[in-house]
């Protein structure tokens, strides 16, 4: 099925070189962003062109590709990218995140524990974490390279002072192994914890800011945050409505015009996993 | 510790800071030309001169702002110019600080009063929420800025509250050195007046060693112990404020002097 008018996963051999040199730099410091020659690509910036040449560069014909998007399968993002790598590179795909040697992501971090081997590739869209408190690129680079991150603490203190804890719940910073402080991407603060000590590889790319970060497996990464307002791995207090799981993200779905809400699991191969092994939650179908 | 208080004691008798031959050119031009002095520790020290004669290009070269194109400036003992760029910006978050004439070149001007406070101390690897709000809710208190303002931000702050604002956060970390760049500047005179109490009172307490930069001579008269006269980039005349003041020998200075206005 690949289209033959294509290199195998649509870059070029070269480009995909030097964006591995990159990877490889960024996996050797840990939370550093490395500068690469972001092409450009078959779709527009914002919809994951960084974490797309990541995963190029990544694959193999033997990989088996997953890619979510906030932690759906069945998304335009996901369904698109996935479309995208079968028909440039030929790979086979899946939805099961235990089954993938690669897997894409969007927002999220997939519920089922993720295994030595694997890759896990985010789309970032705005790599700095400094970003919103300094403006200047240089004046930022600088603060990265005198571990000046005071600033970061700002930001939390400023959340505290207007909200009473530390409203950010996204995007939620973190240092690496006591270096670097790094953005997660757009990940909700409940994923953060899974970000340290984590047996697969996590790659990170930013395609419009042409920045390639990374953290190795079994790496420090804590979520900052002060001695008397720790940080808290929040999610809405419900259980999923579907497969009754209690202990994974969940997306609020409004279903009518009264009020009524339901809630399910984002990771959605997670919720239908449990559900085919019999779990059932307060608005699952009946007879099932 | 014990090592730097044994500094700190033998560095009474020297100077805290001494420049010598400290030379900026923009080009063919002077911004400042061949300047030397000493500065003690608690001891204040006015640069008074015109528009253009060197005077906040020569704060600049001091706080590490500009390079300088010759010359040596020390700082308790240290080399300014020759130490890494990590070790200067250390100090400047610490033992220096710098009052900016325009408060919103100082300030964070998109965040609260008590994280502009809190900054330096966060910067310095101050980690408990509560503790940072109590020394910044301190401080606003010895700036005079009440304390319900904290959670404001410094655009909701008259110009005067700004540059206490901006004072209090440069001295929350109790530092030794303080650079000012005409901290009354635009402030009209009876806020000036107030401003200059609270400075001088908080110089002494801390024991503040100051160099300000100003063109007003009140300024100077009520806070500098010591007065350098600039002009075209030279240092013209220097010595006690009130020797200078009251009995000025260079040609420029009895101009300066005889200038302003008696109400």
């Amino acid at each position: 099925m690949t289209d033959q008018a294509y290199n195998f996963a649509y870059l070029d051999e070269q480009t995909k070189r030097m964006i591995r040199r990159a990877i490889l730099k960024g996996l050797a410091v840990p939370g550093y962003q490395v500068p690469f020659a972001s092409r450009e690509m078959p779709m527009p910036y914002g919809w994951g062109t960084g974490g797309v040449q990541v995963t190029a560069a990544c694959l193999t014909p033997e990989d088996v590709l997953k890619v979510i998007d906030q932690g759906a399968d069945d998304t335009t993002n996901a369904v698109s990218i996935r479309k995208f790598f079968q028909r440039t590179a030929g790979v086979r795909v899946t939805e099961r995140t235990a089954e993938a040697s690669v897997i894409q992501t969007r927002h999220r971090i997939p519920e089922a524990p993720l295994r030595e081997g694997q890759i896990l590739v985010y789309q970032v869209p705005i790599p700095e974490p400094l970003r919103f408190l300094e403006p200047r690129e240089a004046e930022t680079r600088k603060m990265h390279e005198l571990e000046e991150y005071g600033l970061m603490h700002v930001k939390l203190y400023e959340d505290i002072a207007r909200h009473g804890e530390i409203a950010t719940s996204y995007a939620y910073p973190v240092k690496v192994e006591g270096r670097y402080v790094m953005d997660p991407s757009p990940i909700p603060k409940f994923d953060n914890p899974k970000l340290g000590d984590c047996p697969a590889i996590q790659l990170f790319g930013a395609g419009r800011e042409q920045r390639i970060y990374a953290v190795p497996p079994y790496t420090k990464v804590e979520s900052l945050d002060f001695e008397d307002h720790p940080f808290v791995a929040s999610k809405a207090p419900h259980d999923c409505d579907l497969c009754g799981a209690g202990e994974s993200y969940l997306d609020e779905v409004i279903i009518d015009d009264a009020g009524g809400r339901m809630f399910v699991c984002s990771d959605t191969d997670f919720c239908s996993g449990r559900q085919a092994a019999g779990h059932r939650g307060r608005f699952s179908p009946e007879g099932m | 510790m014990g090592l730097v208080d044994v500094e700190m004691q033998a560095a009474l008798d020297q100077p805290l800071l001494s420049v010598t031959g400290l030379t900026k050119r923009y080009g063919a031009r002077i911004g400042c030309g061949d300047v030397s002095f000493e500065l003690f520790p608690g001891e204040v020290m006015g640069i008074v001169g015109e528009s253009g004669s060197g005077k906040s290009t020569l704060l600049s070269c001091l706080a590490g702002h500009l390079v300088p194109d010759q010359g040596q400036v020390t700082y308790a003992g240290r080399d300014v110019l020759a130490m890494a760029e990590t070790e200067r910006r250390r100090l400047s978050r610490t033992e220096w600080a710098y009052v900016h004439q325009n408060p919103r070149d100082g300030l964070r001007m998109g965040v609260s009063a008590g994280g502009n406070v809190g900054e330096r101390l966060m910067a310095v690897g101050a980690r408990h929420y509560g503790s940072i709000r109590e020394t910044a809710t301190d401080w606003l208190g010895r700036v005079e800025i009440a304390a319900d303002r904290i959670d404001d931000r410094p655009s909701a702050f008259s110009g005067g509250m700004q540059q206490r604002l901006q004072i209090a956060r440069n001295l929350v970390t109790g530092p030794r050195l303080v650079f000012m760049d005409e901290p009354t500047g635009g402030l009209d005179v009876s806020v000036q007046a107030r401003l200059l109490d609270l400075l001088r009172g908080l110089v002494r307490d801390m024991g503040l060693s100051v160099i300000i930069v100003t063109h007003d001579l009140a300024v100077v008269r009520l806070l500098a112990d010591r007065l350098m006269v600039m002009k075209g980039g030279r240092v013209v005349e220097q010595g006690l404020t009130d020797q200078v003041l009251d009995d000025p020998q260079d040609a420029y200075t009895q101009l300066l002097v005889s200038s302003v206005l008696q109400v």
